[in-house]
């Protein structure tokens, strides 16, 4: 009985949900599996020589210059992520365990709005802010922190982390937050009441149990970081350029679609790859109570 | 505790930076992007008004953004609503891939729209391939909205309009659709909000016709034309705001209307 009922909902449920997934199976599937195709195939002058082959992944691991990008777009992306979710993780546990219950969601709002206002002009105004008479040279030489304009902080991979940085502050922001909203805060009592102090309770049992949420921080701004061609096209001058751009350049430029697609794959298979290692290094935090 | 509040605040500053410039350079006297500043103006706000391909890209902007809205919306509550009322086989790597664009790299899903569009099919580029894509990325936002909304439904709701009488679809309509209505209007404002913004994935599929951010993208190239693309920031951050600021009423209502605590947040 209970079965046949599970059945029938289950059956309603699965006729519900068969549009969107359709519509991603056409549009996501379907497209992915034909770049992945298309790396197999070259470009022949104008048209697509669609005999199956290698070459297009033996150029690319044999070019260093696709090499070096992809080598780059790693580190740049690794920086990127290490800096906002090491930034963001006092702000999360702030907002979860030192702000009012009421006023929670609007500290949320006020900072989830940057992220959802106009992505160019934003990453634009970085380079107002960090440029040689910028904003941030101007203010430190007034204050006459500095003698001259720094030029560490605008055309290059610092001004690429910076941006992105920021870009990507609530995505990391928000899971460690829900991580540490489901601490139960008599653990932390029943800690001090067992003799730990303030900083070993945080390291023994607050960081421990946000550990699922700085995973999923990591994982959320790591991975789309790599796709990124506008903040590098903006403020990262010749040497910071990443790999996107070159799938770009492949695309729109060169018109060799077979070689942008081997690049998207390559791109994503090592974002998936090192974030594969990074969720089985922390593998202990994430298994659920016992 | 006082370092953290003192922490908090200076990343709230950090956040709001670029944004707290571009209304001083969008109303300053000046060519360049630069400080000092040179007195008040409102000719670049004017000069905006005056640009025939500004308003036929914004436009676009907006047909683009309301169609996304609208779609992703409509499969969003099919999802949401099948998600949260049942489950069945193959549910999770379903969902999963439903999902997937939230954490997918931009200009992957770019290419290989792309690719399928142009190579495959040989269609040509037009808002159409760029509704398609920024449905499938506003999707998963859409149902993460809207998970929360159907979540808090009672099921003894819907039971009880289907012992009255009512089928299920005429349920749906009178009891279930009034009670997430405030998840409905937040998720379509969210996902107008990443359409009109999205520029990735547009750069990529935009055909003749550019929206806003490929413009502005293509102004961003000319020193000449940065003030005016300040006036049209600082008014689509306006935009945005009072967007968003709507969103979140609606949702905090629908979360009042079956009587949940708020927890916070839209993802």
């Amino acid at each position: 009985m209970a079965r046949a009922a599970l059945t029938a909902g289950g059956k309603r449920g699965l006729i519900l949900v068969s549009p969107p997934f359709l519509y991603a199976l056409l549009l996501l599937a379907v497209p992915l599996a034909t770049i992945l195709l298309f790396s197999f195939w070259t470009q022949d002058y104008l048209d697509i020589d669609t005999r199956f082959t290698i070459a297009n992944y033996v150029e690319a691991f044999g070019d260093p210059l696709y090499m070096q990008l992809l080598r780059r777009s790693l580190l740049i992306a690794g920086a990127v992520t290490l800096v906002t979710v090491v930034l963001a993780f006092p702000i999360a546990y702030f907002v979860s365990f030192h702000v009012a219950p009421a006023r929670k969601s609007l500290w949320l709002f006020l900072i989830t709005i940057p992220f959802w206002t106009s992505y160019l002009i934003r990453v634009f105004l970085w380079k107002v802010i960090l440029g040689y008479n910028g904003v941030l040279n101007s203010s430190l030489l007034g204050v006459g922190l500095i003698d001259e304009p720094l030029s560490v902080i605008l055309y290059n991979a610092n001004a690429v982390v910076i941006t992105l940085a920021h870009a990507f502050a609530p995505f990391a922001i928000l899971p460690i937050f829900v991580a540490l909203e489901k601490i139960d805060r008599s653990l932390l009592e029943a800690s001090m009441d067992l003799g730990e102090t303030r900083v070993t309770t945080f390291l023994r049992v607050t960081l421990p149990l946000a550990m699922p949420g700085v995973v999923a921080a990591v994982l959320i701004v790591f991975i789309p970081t790599i796709g990124d061609y506008v903040t590098p096209r903006l403020v990262g001058g010749p040497d910071g350029l990443m790999i996107a751009n070159m799938i770009q350049t492949q695309f729109l430029k060169l018109n060799n679609a077979p070689m942008g697609a081997t690049l998207a794959i390559l791109a994503m298979l090592s974002v998936t790859a090192v974030s594969l290692v990074f969720i089985w290094l922390n593998r202990r935090w994430l298994r659920g109570p016992k | 505790m006082r370092g953290l509040r003192f922490y908090a605040i200076a990343y709230l500053v950090f956040l709001y930076a670029p944004i707290a410039l571009l209304p001083l350079f969008a109303f300053n006297d000046a060519d360049i992007i630069a400080f000092p500043l040179s007195g008040g103006t409102t000719r670049w706000f004017a000069e905006l008004t005056q640009s025939a391909s500004l308003l036929d890209a914004a436009r676009n902007s907006l047909i683009i953004a309301a169609t996304t809205a609208v779609l992703s919306t409509v499969l969003g509550v099919c999802a949401a609503r099948a998600a949260t009322m049942a489950d069945w086989p193959l549910k999770r790597p379903m969902m999963g891939l439903i999902m997937l664009p939230l954490v997918l790299p931009e200009i992957i899903v770019a290419v290989s729209l792309l690719v399928l569009a142009v190579q495959v099919f040989g269609l040509g580029l037009s808002n159409t391939t760029i509704i398609a894509a920024h449905t499938l990325i506003c999707m998963p936002f859409s149902i993460a909205v809207l998970n929360g909304a159907f979540q808090n439904l009672d099921p003894a709701l819907e039971e009880a309009a289907l012992d009255l009488g009512e089928t299920r679809l005429s349920a749906f309509r009178l009891v279930l659709l009034p009670l997430v209505m405030p998840g409905i209007v937040s998720s379509l404002l969210i996902s107008f909000t990443i359409s009109l913004d999205e520029f990735i994935i547009a750069f990529f599929l935009s055909g003749a016709n550019p929206t806003m951010p490929v413009y502005i993208w293509g102004l961003l190239r000319f020193p000449g034309q940065l003030p005016v693309v300040m006036a049209l920031g600082t008014i689509l951050v306006a935009l945005s705001i009072v967007l968003l600021t709507i969103a979140e009423i609606m949702r905090r209502r629908g979360l009042k209307r079956a009587g949940l605590r708020d927890r916070g947040g839209f993802l």
